[in-house]
């Protein structure tokens, strides 16, 4: 395969996992700008085991989830308590901590960053595309989703029927935190070299960039929306220097026509009475 | 034999206003007991210490004699004691049908089941369950249409179904007439007595005095935060001090 759309693959790969994680938070009520930091940790974490530690790839990367998990469960309870701005503001710095943490860390290479990782080929990408798929395919058709859909609606309603509300948060805090993490180690095995400054603002900023436009109401939409917004600034090169303003300008015209994002629930329902059986 | 639900000498302060001031009395199983007051009489601030919105300044809540006045609200529904709300507060992204199905989750089969993505003979069960429920409160016809976008009237049914999805020992109904047009409290009144007919132990915090009288067996009146009668409606409708605060400004 040309090396070109290899990489424009590979990236669409990590995207589309970044995009379940912001997806996982955000479903719950809460806009992380934070899961950059996550990514972070995940990926120095699996960096620092397979090149300084000598470990093999696969336990790395599930250490890589592990990791940030278990952040995110110790700092979730105090974290999760706050709502709307305040949440995206921690969140924010988290990130940002985080990620100049990382530049300064000499363990695991400072500003230099970190090389000498490898053994993720695209194939590898997509199978972790894939298994995740199917795990959160498995989960929408359990009644656990649509417990976490109370979240999105209503907390107090939620809490009339039982449903502890921070326990639930706390736990798709975590697992949008995994997600993220193992999205670190593939991407810092597959590009070969890390440094802080890939895990900045504007990876956080995307994620939930990806689900918004693509549709906050199903996972599915933050798949599509990853998918989109990562190929279509590929799509658009041949307009070279106008190519982001572009860009810029489809994103705005869309959050206009179709505020909801691409899929909705409504939707998806119809697609699945018009398939056959 | 222990009580329901017991309150005794319950009292909530906010600053220095008493809202709720030394009530106590019990509900027992079985019953339909209303509770009713004047405006600003403390019958929502007491309906929400129940629910374990509020914590009590002081006094103790006991159900089937433990005490439960520092349990928060889902631990209240988890215990059997089911709520609804005076302003509707249904989920807006869910259909009429899972509404239910998410509420019985509340005394439901553990995390690992919740979880399970096949349709197993529990599950059957169960959305046979919510299927019944919504036949009670007639709306079983529009199982799968978003609930928000049901009339008014219905989305009052499908709160109280929804507290019913928890399996509760004890259902507080918090002005459930609120806003109906005459037909639709007819509809509401025939439920209650449906529900009662099926022994649910029912607290109902109600403007519509017609109501009340007409469908309780028991009658609590609260006013600034005292309560000042319990009894039979045919006692209550007599009863001077209950006359005098509803009319006595007036008269």
């Amino acid at each position: 395969m040309n090396i070109y759309y290899e990489g424009v693959l590979a990236s669409t790969g990590i995207n589309i996992l970044l995009a379940l994680s912001a997806y996982t938070i955000l479903a719950t009520n809460r806009l992380s700008l934070g899961n950059a930091g996550f990514m972070a940790i995940g990926a120095y974490v699996s960096s620092y085991l397979t090149v300084n530690v000598g470990w093999p790839l696969f336990p790395s990367i599930a250490v890589a989830g592990a990791a940030p998990a278990l952040i995110a469960l110790a700092i979730g309870r105090p974290v999760l308590r706050l709502q709307g701005i305040y949440f995206v503001m921690v969140t924010l710095a988290f990130g940002e901590v985080t990620r100049t943490f990382f530049q300064n860390f000499e363990p695991t290479g400072g500003a230099y960053g970190m090389r000498g990782m490898s053994g993720v080929t695209i194939e590898m990408i997509y199978a972790f595309v894939a298994a995740f798929v199917l795990l959160y395919v498995a989960f929408d058709r359990s009644r656990a989703a649509r417990l976490t859909y109370t979240l999105r609606d209503d907390d107090e309603a939620a809490r009339s029927i039982g449903i502890d509300v921070v326990a639930v948060r706390l736990i798709a805090f975590a697992w949008g935190a995994l997600v993220a993490g193992i999205a670190g180690a593939l991407f810092a095995h597959y590009a070969l070299y890390i440094e802080s400054g890939n895990f900045n603002f504007l990876i956080s900023a995307s994620a939930v960039l990806f689900v918004i436009l693509g549709g906050v109401q199903t996972f599915w939409g933050a798949i599509i929306g990853a998918v989109v917004l990562t190929l279509l600034p590929e799509a658009l090169r041949f307009l070279d220097a106008w190519r982001l303003s572009a860009y810029g300008a489809i994103l705005v015209a869309m959050m206009v026509l179709r505020p909801e994002g691409i899929l909705t629930r409504t939707l998806l329902r119809r697609l699945r009475r018009l398939s056959p059986r | 034999m222990t009580p329901l639900l017991e309150l005794r000498n319950v009292s909530k302060r906010f600053g220095g206003l008493t809202a709720v001031d030394a009530v106590s009395f019990s509900i027992e199983a079985g019953e339909l007991v209303g509770l009713i007051g004047p405006n600003g009489a403390g019958k929502t601030t007491l309906f929400n210490i129940i629910a374990g919105v509020y914590r009590p300044s002081q006094g103790q809540l006991l159900h089937r004699g433990d005490a439960i006045s520092m349990l928060d609200p889902a631990r209240i529904a988890k215990r059997g004691i089911a709520r609804t709300f005076q302003n509707i507060r249904l989920f807006q992204s869910l259909t009429v049908l899972e509404h239910l199905l998410v509420a019985q989750t509340c005394r439901g089969l553990g995390l690992l089941a919740e979880l399970n993505p096949l349709v197993s003979g529990a599950e059957r069960t169960r959305r046979k369950a919510a299927m019944e429920l919504l036949e009670l409160v007639g709306l079983e016809n529009r199982h799968d249409e978003i609930a928000i976008h049901l009339p008014y009237g219905a989305q009052r049914r499908l709160e109280i179904a929804r507290a019913l999805a928890t399996s509760p020992e004890l259902l507080l109904l918090d002005e459930p007439a609120a806003g109906l047009n005459d037909t639709e409290t007819v509809g509401l009144r025939e439920m209650l007595d449906a529900l009662r007919a099926q022994h649910y132990t029912i607290l109902l915090v109600e403007h519509d005095m017609k109501l009340v009288m007409r469908v309780c067996s028991r009658i609590l009146v609260l006013e600034f935060g005292k309560l000042i009668a319990s009894g039979a409606p045919a006692e209550i409708q007599v009863n001077p001090e209950v006359i005098n605060a509803y009319l006595g400004a007036e008269a």
